[in-house]
């Protein structure tokens, strides 16, 4: 079947983005499809590559960005919640006029048309939040 | 049209369970997710409150009850106790899922 997922909450907040992390990884060991993940509000901030969170704690960014890299998933963040919130690629950061960019690899910027397709697209939408 | 609500709230801290409870319909299943699994501590008010709704299965998630210390002599009963998989299972095999957010 195939899955959207969208995560509405920052990392080490509650545990939504722990949640959605897991499910994803069931979802794909059973075979099932995840069409997209998308990051709205806070979720944003789960893709941002400066975290440090301390060595004998889950890095939940980088579990997303690895889990990327090994099943091509499609992780998304809103580009109206990432602006509000200092989340920039390499393209925003120039457009803003910024001096830095911090996307995480794996993540790419884009905007709400991304959810409303996802919605269309997959037989289920699950929502993972505060 | 069964539909698969899920409830990642305490039923100590916000009102998602009652909200929820007052929607689903019979035939529909709640999973209690993180905080959500609160509600199958025996004997607590929402316990009870789930033991009185009929026609509407109630899961939860095994993980996040582990991590709080609910054991199967603290569950109430009638309560499913499904791992990360059996989630999944319950959104595919349901036609819709709601997030009690």
């Amino acid at each position: 079947m195939k899955l959207g997922i969208v995560v509405n909450e920052g990392p080490y907040t509650h545990e939504a983005s722990d949640t959605a992390y897991n499910f994803v990884v069931a979802a794909l060991e059973k075979g099932h499809e995840i069409f997209r993940v998308f990051f709205y509000h806070d979720g944003v901030n789960n893709a941002t590559r400066l975290t440090v969170p301390p060595q004998d704690d889950r890095n939940i960014q980088q579990k997303w960005t690895d889990l990327q890299a090994k099943h091509d998933l499609d992780l998304v963040v809103c580009i109206a919640a990432a602006q509000r919130r200092g989340i920039l690629d390499e393209n925003e950061m120039k457009r803003q006029g910024k001096d830095a960019y911090n996307i995480a690899p794996g993540f790419r910027i884009s905007g709400l048309g991304q959810l409303i397709e996802a919605g269309i697209q997959c037989d289920r939408l699950v929502t993972f939040g505060d | 049209m069964a539909m698969l609500h899920i409830v990642n709230k305490s039923p100590y801290e916000k009102g998602a369970l009652e909200s929820c409870l007052n929607h689903a319909l019979e035939g529909d299943t709640v999973i209690l997710i993180e905080d959500g699994v609160y509600a199958c501590v025996k004997g607590g008010r929402a316990a009870n409150a789930l033991a009185s709704v009929k026609g509407i299965r109630f899961a939860a998630l095994s993980a996040d009850l582990k991590a709080r210390g609910i054991g199967e002599d603290k569950m109430t009963e009638g309560v499913d106790v499904v791992d990360y998989g059996g989630f999944v299972d319950l959104v595919t095999s349901c036609d819709k899922t709601e997030s009690w957010l």
